[in-house]
């Protein structure tokens, strides 16, 4: 049995439902230590006091929201060039999940923004290109409900999923490339990070949290898809929780 | 530890509305989401019921 036998969205249906409670149990988990640490273990902080708790759900967030959209881009281009039903089914599962994080991001960074920079927008490149994803999300999934053909449907979200993708560098960056009110990096893979450890661990206890989060969330939500696609299949009459 | 009592813990050092507002609606929308799919799960399994009823009458 290949790896190809799971690229079939009859095989992958049973396979991710028992994926779910895996990555839902990891994600509670280290989202109780994430929790623990950025409340009972992580300092005070000297110039932001306890407002900067807020990071420890902003800045995952945000990480999600730009590295789901590069995952479901990923299926979405593998689905226009191999064109398997599976892989646009789960950059479709993907787009609801990487909203909702774009969302959260602009939200928990408008309440960070108030008490640290006096205001909750402003215009600059950092903020205007999240939610520029946040727009490219929405964008795509109203195109997908828009066409009733859904293999019609993949190929041009897919090709608008693929165009955006030109936005994540841009919200990466942006910090470097304009002269923005919002914060550079305090994490990057070629320097230590500038802040404590404790604050550091809460942050990526929360990070891997979310990222669980999402698998789990969205290996059930392409379960939904799958049905709702193959409804007329044979396999799915014969499934165990449809006869009941 | 961090915080002398419970009221210190929920004001947050005077940040309580920032940091709250944040922490609720993150939680709030991340319990919400996986009851909207299990809502859209229960929806996909009557489509495939309805169209094994279909089935049957035809055959």
């Amino acid at each position: 049995m290949s790896l190809y036998h799971y690229a079939s969205p009859q095989h992958f249906y049973p396979l991710a439902g028992k994926m779910v409670p895996w990555f839902a149990w990891l994600a509670a988990i280290s989202a109780a230590i994430g929790l623990w640490i950025g409340f009972f273990v992580a300092p005070t902080d000297a110039q932001q006091g306890e407002a900067y708790r807020i990071i420890f759900v902003h800045v995952p967030a945000s990480w999600m929201s730009m590295f789901i959209y590069l995952v479901m881009a990923g299926y979405a281009g593998l689905g226009l060039v191999l064109n398997t039903r599976l892989s646009s089914m789960m950059a479709q599962a993907l787009a609801p999940t990487g909203a909702l994080f774009a969302f959260l991001s602009l939200w928990s960074g408008a309440l960070w923004g108030r008490p640290t920079w006096g205001t909750y927008w402003v215009w600059d490149a950092r903020l205007t290109s999240e939610l520029v994803l946040l727009f490219l999300y929405l964008g795509y999934m109203a195109l997908n409900a828009a066409i009733e053909d859904p293999r019609r449907a993949d190929k041009a979200s897919g090709l608008l999923a693929l165009v955006g993708v030109v936005n994540v560098p841009i919200i990466y960056f942006s910090v470097q490339w304009w002269n923005t009110l919002h914060q550079g990096a305090s994490v990057s893979l070629t320097r230590a990070p500038s802040m404590a450890a404790a604050m550091l661990a809460g942050m990526l206890a929360m990070a891997f949290a979310f990222w669980m989060y999402s698998i789990a969330v969205s290996l059930a939500r392409v379960r939904a898809i799958i049905l709702e696609r193959e409804a007329h299949f044979d396999w799915a009459r014969d499934l165990r929780e449809v006869k009941r | 530890m961090n915080w002398g009592s419970t009221a210190e813990f929920f004001a947050m050092g005077g940040y309580g509305f920032y940091v709250w507002g944040s922490f609720a609606v993150t939680a709030a929308c991340l319990i919400a989401e996986p009851l909207l799919v299990r809502t859209r799960m229960r929806q996909a399994l009557e489509q495939v019921r309805a169209q094994a009823g279909k089935h049957e009458t035809a055959a």
